[in-house]
């Protein structure tokens, strides 16, 4: 750090803005208030140590434990020597690319596109299937790759906010403790009574009455996006997506071989936008899965902040683990034991004859509320109708262990 | 009810004598932020000692996140104690509203109230209304007392596991937080002449908003280091071990090490020294340990995990390190 000299609080002020846009730049929301907040805050401070100077920045700009690392290495980069704002913004955050290095086509440009050649695209969708097709194989090393699958063409785009508008989750509202006006009431409402009651100049009085208020529960979203998953997984995120804006408190978490909190990135208001900035924080796209690993993860790191208040849980995966012992078991039972309900979306449930044969379903399916299948990939209204269905033999993973012992 | 016309804001405190806030000031540093709570055995980093230190001097809410038992309400009591100020506590609870949060009518006083009026046959309508909708009926509720003043000065507001309750009671904190103001449709906005001093808990269990968190200082409370926990346990169990009160801390915080669902905070700590100082132990040995668990940890998972041929190596590398220390 370089310790302004006493007097010179013009040049202050202009460390503690650099220093805020470095932080922006760094992904810390930092507003224009908090500038003029730090600079309060190191008036009443005083510069006295670099360790004052540190946590009095910290107390004003830092609003998240998670930033406190981002805000440390700007910290140390920043105050160690002048002018190493640019080469900071370049080191710290890989996603931000110098203006012209971006070669790939920009997300939206795949949808003007399929406006201007409507008919001329379904040929070239036809040979992005079988292109997937061969990405079936569980590849062994994580794929420390980028892989960018914003490219979701318009006509599917629209078909799934189609059928997603239409979505109605059978499990949607749950009580809460809170109370709201109410016809049938069973609690007496003496505040809006007597103001009722105030209006005809207190000669009548006309009962008002409380009820239990109900409200959408929260979705915790756990997507596996590892290979034998991929064809799926870009479906999915569009309907996350989708839901995600049409309902306030939605999670979303992609495990491959870790687990990656999505949350933030997706919920930018355009897809393209959101899924862009989704793969733009996964690293282990298209990999292994370690699903034992990631729920463990979740389970410590993510079950307490994100599962109260009557969770709902929706696991997608095909349940293909490649490590096979008993934390899966544990894990699964630890996650169902945290949250209100949670339901399995399996792919494989698409094949006529899928039996719970492989030993990471077996470990799973007791430990599931409800077992559903997501039939057809192409169409998200039938994944839709998958989430909503009632038929109680393809829902119950009970039924699923009894058929093959 | 007709709409009223809004009424100039009240200063509550317009009345009062407001001279006594001198005798117990705010720390002018952080050296004596850090000494002020070190005089009530609160033994602060530093780190939270500056972001005391600021909150108490920029008149800002404070913002304490961290996990259980780290001693966030603690900071709330203590600042009380040695300010003294009043303490006024709100818990939050899921369904926690404005009745229970910030004030309620007396409403049987006001039926009363036009029952009397109607018999004597006075007063009009407007008359009704106006005496029924003062002062003499309002039940204030914690954050309402927090904005009125107080000979000792200005009240420490303690809002209690924030995470517990939900979004829309959120939303009602800002205007609280943001300009210690209070509005009461039938009364106008009360003001409070000295800001309270503001303390926000939260365990973590959801994420508050942003828009809360923006209007306080923030700061993470995390689990203290070896040296300072040690000083913790000798300073509020002054009666233990000096050996005890060592391998009590280093066994904690090699057990905060381990892969556990929860891990014990410094709350544990202290319930574990004195379980032990009152059960006579000198020194810790495997049964003892195994025995006491439940003090510290409270998952059966993790009791589970800790079997006694896990808790007799965790020990035995405690004890080398200990040694290999002196």
């Amino acid at each position: 750090m370089q310790p302004p000299e006493p007097g010179a609080e013009g040049r202050l002020a202009e460390n503690i803005l650099y220093f805020a846009r470095a932080l922006r730049a760094a992904g810390i929301p930092v507003g224009p208030g908090a500038v003029l907040d730090a600079l309060e805050a190191v008036k009443a401070a005083g510069i006295g140590t670099k360790q004052d100077f540190y946590w009095t920045l910290h107390a004003v700009f830092v609003k998240r434990h998670e930033h406190t690392i981002l805000f440390d290495q700007a910290f140390r980069l920043f105050f160690r020597r002048r002018g190493l704002v640019e080469q900071l913004m370049a080191t710290m955050l890989p996603q931000v690319k110098p203006p012209g290095a971006d070669d790939k086509p920009k997300p939206a440009a795949q949808r003007i596109q399929d406006a201007l050649f409507a008919n001329l695209d379904k040929e070239r969708e036809e040979k992005r299937e079988t292109e997937l097709d061969a990405r079936l194989t569980v590849s062994d090393r994580e794929v420390l790759q980028r892989k960018d699958f914003a490219q979701m063409t318009a006509a599917e785009i629209a078909a799934a906010k189609d059928a997603i508008s239409r979505m109605v989750l059978s499990l949607d509202a749950v009580k809460t403790r809170r109370l709201t006006p109410h016809r049938h009431g069973h609690v007496m409402d003496l505040r809006r009574t007597l103001r009722a009651s105030m209006k005809g100049g207190g000669q009548l009085i006309d009962l008002k009455y409380l009820g239990p208020k109900t409200k959408l529960p929260p979705i915790v979203a756990l997507l596996d996006i590892s290979g034998s998953m991929s064809q799926y997984t870009r479906l999915f995120l569009h309907f996350l997506h989708a839901v995600t804006d049409a309902r306030k408190r939605v999670h979303t978490f992609l495990f491959g071989t870790r687990l990656t909190n999505v949350t933030r990135a997706i919920t930018a208001r355009d897809p393209d936008e959101a899924l862009a900035a989704v793969s733009a924080g996964v690293v282990d796209w298209s990999g292994g899965t370690r699903i034992a690993t990631s729920l463990h993860d979740f389970n410590k790191q993510w079950a307490r902040r994100v599962l109260g208040q009557g969770a709902i849980v929706l696991l997608f995966t095909d349940g293909l683990e490649r490590d096979g012992d008993d934390t899966l078991a544990f894990e699964m039972d630890r996650l169902h034991r945290s949250c209100r309900h949670l339901v399995w979306l399996n792919p494989l449930l698409r094949f006529d004859g899928f039996e719970a044969r492989a030993k990471g379903i077996r470990a799973m399916l007791p430990h599931v509320d409800e077992f559903r299948p997501i039939h057809n990939l192409e169409n998200v209204a039938d994944l839709c109708r998958a989430l909503s269905s009632h038929e109680r033999s393809s829902r119950d993973p009970k039924a699923w262990l009894r058929q093959v012992a | 009810m007709r709409c009223r016309p809004h009424r100039l804001p009240i200063r509550l405190g317009v009345l009062l004598v407001t001279s006594s806030t001198a005798l117990h000031s705010a720390p002018a540093s952080i050296d004596a932020t850090l000494e002020l709570l070190a005089g009530a055995d609160y033994l602060a980093d530093r780190s939270l000692a500056t972001v005391l230190f600021l909150a108490l001097r920029m008149g800002r809410p404070l913002f304490l996140e961290g996990e259980a038992g780290v001693g966030k309400t603690e900071i709330a009591k203590v600042l009380s104690q040695t300010l003294g100020r009043r303490l006024i506590r709100l818990q939050c609870y899921e369904g926690l509203d404005v009745s229970a949060a910030v004030y309620e009518w007396n409403y049987a006083g006001q039926m009363i109230a036009i029952r009397l009026a109607e018999a004597e046959g006075t007063g009009d309508r407007e008359r009704i209304e106006h005496d029924i909708f003062s002062d003499r009926f309002l039940i204030k509720r914690p954050l309402l007392q927090a904005l009125e003043p107080d000979t000792a000065g200005a009240p420490v507001l303690l809002i209690d596991e924030l995470d517990r309750t939900d979004e829309a009671f959120e939303a009602f904190l800002l205007e609280v937080l943001a300009d210690y103001q209070v509005t009461i449709p039938e009364l106008g906005t009360i003001r409070a002449e000295h800001p309270p001093i503001v303390i926000i808990t939260s365990n973590r269990t959801r994420e508050i908003h942003d828009a809360l968190k923006r209007r306080c200082l923030y700061h993470w409370v995390g689990y203290p280091s070896a040296e300072r926990e040690l000083a913790i346990v000798r300073a509020k169990v002054p009666r233990i071990a000096e050996t005890l009160s060592v391998q009590i801390v280093h066994f904690v915080q090699a057990l905060r090490r381990e892969d556990l669902f929860k891990a014990p905070g410094v709350a544990e700590t202290l319930d574990w020294a004195t379980a032990l100082s009152e059960l006579d132990v000198v020194a810790l040995d495997p049964a003892t340990v195994s025995d006491t668990l439940g003090v510290l940890l409270k998952y059966q998972d993790d009791i589970a995990r800790l079997d006694d041929g896990k808790v007799k190596s965790l020990l035995d590398e405690v004890k080398a390190e200990l040694r290999a220390a002196e």
